[in-house]
């Protein structure tokens, strides 16, 4: 059931508008990436940091599919899917400062970004777990006959996990509106795709579960536009769910100061040359969509936002002792 | 549940099995709140109604999309149900036996129970696990642990276990009322017990206790099955005056009923089912001596469930079960009335 991308990318092409919010959502994405491990390094935010260098198109061409009210789940590395999703910057910078006006007030962190508002549901730190809780979304909007849609992200090592598969075989079970996005970055951790799992596609594990199976080139916008578009749509217009396998790389490793000595020698180094930011920024003004001076007044307004929401999370209170107290429960915990 | 007194809960019907009473439970839920959905392994009626008949009638009446028989896939039931509540649903989700809770450890101690924490307040999980356990019916090493120690151990859970009918009634309405994730622990031989019909629409406050006896020597603290057990050595012991505890909810406990209680009678006696070793016994005792220690006559005493896994023989399963006379002996020595 495995579409190539030359099918899906017949079947969609975006205005130049939605090119242009495609690329608005990769700079966010990865000039946030920079800030953040460049203010790590300097020690004023101390965290566990997996960083999303290198996997921009995937979340910037969901999104743009997606409305505010469709539901997204994501895991650790996953603070793209959430600024794409809308989460507003400077409180996802208070979250990982640790602050009280962070998305989560502090309390959860990096691997936790929630904010309902835009529609980012749960960030789970736990490999495969984003899985099963889409489902109950989905299941909650199928219920009451929304048209919403909920997003499961994922990578290639929670393929591997339980969780996975039951999540999916309800999936398909019960026709909910969902799309799993599987973003194949080569790695689970340390451990190379071929070591851990027997199937050269992870998107023909669909069959398995009575759904579509898409595997793309998660690194080439137009190709993972027509991917993301279908599947939201068939999920959107009732039509179950669909897996996405979305070919891509992490030009960080698994976690910052991942020195990636299990990688084999200029494995990354070749990705990196095709580092598909510079290539899609090229791309829209070779085109005609943009120019120079407007791509980098975009980027230049990024780059204002980030520093404010530096500021802002760097200024911000912490957290009181007493939030031990609260939100353990609806009602405050006693002394 | 025939040597039960009556509870404020329970009305003046017929008596009902604790099952009738679950049943009854779910319909009244579902009718007050079209956002009340059942999940879960064989529940609806096309598959039978629930392993036990708890959920039987709930798809005829309300459809077989709000109560949803699943895969068997304990993790997709309780990762949609969280999905569910944080959608603003009030899911409840059936794990059919208490030790397959165990598969899907993940999705209630790590999503359910943190989420609203995680996310500083904003998804709060409005979840009811029921799921069933115990020995007494030769169901062997995986089919009958209490685990509800492991629960009550985790920062946002809420956990419970009813007695009797009328209590698993009220219990269960207030768990789907929760906006907290509550595990409501069924004990198979209270799910076919009997006893007085609870009220319709009645609820049971979570986290208090219920002093179902009135005693001035000895505190016995239990809950689920092991009620019936305390209530007639309570019974047999006629030197001494028993008051015994039903702590309804595990966790949160209600502490101040507790202590109020042992503070009187100066002795308290703990009986639950699950293995006596780091269990609710275990906690409520360290409780006791913190606020208590210097006004207590005597230790604190525990009869629980022996160090093994729950075994298949009869006459093991009998002998890891807290006996009547395993809990009149420790009464009686907690008394200074004769050794353990």
């Amino acid at each position: 059931m495995a579409n190539t991308q030359a099918q899906n990318a017949a079947k969609a092409t975006p205005s130049r508008e939605t090119l242009l919010d495609i690329f608005r959502r990769m700079a966010l994405i990865k000039q946030n990436d920079e800030r953040f491990r460049q203010v790590i390094r300097t020690g004023r935010l101390i965290m566990p940091y997996y960083s999303t260098r290198g996997q921009e198109v995937i979340p910037a061409c969901m999104s743009v599919n997606l409305r505010n009210d469709d539901y997204v789940c994501t895991i650790y590395r996953g603070i793209h899917d959430s600024l794409a999703k809308g989460v507003p910057v400077k409180y996802v910078w208070a979250e990982l400062a640790g602050k009280a006006t962070g998305t989560c007030k502090g309390k959860g962190g990096p691997m936790h970004i929630t904010h309902p508002a835009s529609g980012v549901m749960v960030t789970t730190g736990i490999v495969g777990s984003s899985m099963p809780i889409a489902n109950g979304l989905a299941w909650a909007a199928q219920l009451r006959g929304e048209s919403r849609v909920a997003v499961a992200n994922f990578g290639d090592g929670a393929a591997n996990i339980g969780s996975f598969h039951e999540a999916l075989n309800l999936a398909g079970a019960w026709k909910l509106p969902v799309v799993f996005v599987c973003q194949n970055n080569r790695y689970g951790e340390h451990t190379k795709y071929e070591v851990t799992t027997p199937v050269d596609q992870i998107a023909k594990r669909a069959a398995s579960y009575g759904m579509p199976g898409i595997h793309v080139d998660g690194n080439e916008p137009l190709a993972m536009y027509a991917a993301a578009k279908e599947a939201i749509d068939r999920a959107r217009s009732g039509g179950g769910p669909t897996l996405i396998e979305a070919m891509t790389f992490r030009f960080h490793g698994h976690i910052m100061g991942d020195m990636d000595e299990y990688m084999p020698a200029g494995e990354k180094q070749g990705w990196i040359d095709k580092d598909p930011f510079p290539k899609y920024r090229a791309w829209l003004i070779s085109q005609g969509h943009a120019t120079e001076e407007a791509l980098a007044a975009t980027e230049a307004k990024i780059e204002k936002e980030i520093d404010e929401a530096l500021e802002f999370a760097l200024s911000s209170p912490e957290p009181e002792a007493i939030e031990l107290r609260r939100d353990v429960f609806a009602q405050e915990l006693a002394v | 549940m025939s040597s039960a007194k009556p509870v404020p809960a329970a009305g003046a019907a017929k008596p009902v099995t604790t099952i009738q009473a679950l049943n009854m439970a779910l319909e009244d839920a579902m009718q007050d709140d079209k956002n009340v959905l059942m999940l879960g392994e064989d529940v609806a009626d096309r598959e039978g109604g629930g392993v036990a008949g708890v959920t039987r009638g709930l798809s005829s009446k309300f459809g077989d999309k709000r109560v949803r028989s699943t895969p068997i896939s304990e993790q997709a039931i309780v990762g949609a149900a969280i999905g569910a509540a944080i959608a603003g649903m009030k899911p409840v989700a059936e794990i059919m036996l208490m030790n397959f809770t165990t598969v899907c450890m993940d999705m209630i101690v790590n999503h359910a129970a943190k989420l609203r924490f995680m996310s500083g307040g904003q998804t709060g999980v409005p979840l009811t696990i029921m799921t069933m356990s115990g020995a007494g019916i030769a169901n062997g090493g995986q089919h009958s642990d209490m685990l509800e120690s492991w629960f009550a151990h985790v920062p946002g859970l809420k956990v419970v276990v009813p007695s009797g009918p009328a209590e698993a009634y009220g219990l269960l309405r207030s768990c789907i009322d929760d906006e907290d994730p509550c595990i409501f622990v069924e004990p198979i031989m209270v799910l076919f017990a009997s006893g007085p019909a609870p009220q319709r629409g009645s609820r049971i406050p979570l986290g208090k206790a219920n002093i179902v006896r009135q005693g001035t020597d000895v505190t016995v603290i239990t809950y689920g099955k092991q009620l019936q057990e305390v209530m007639a050595a309570a019974d047999a012991l006629k030197d001494i005056s028993v008051e015994v505890i039903d702590l309804r909810t595990i966790a949160p406990y209600d502490k101040e009923t507790v202590l109020a209680s042992v503070g009187k009678t100066k002795r308290a006696v703990i009986v639950h089912e699950a293995v006596k070793d780091f269990g609710v016994g275990a906690e409520i005792a360290t409780q006791i001596n913190e606020s208590l220690f210097g006004k207590l006559a005597a230790p604190v005493h525990r009869v629980a469930g022996k160090f093994s896994p729950v075994p298949f023989a009869r006459a093991l399963e009998t002998a890891f079960v807290p006996s009547k006379a395993e809990v009149e002996a420790a009464i009686r020595s907690a008394c200074g009335k004769g050794g353990k």
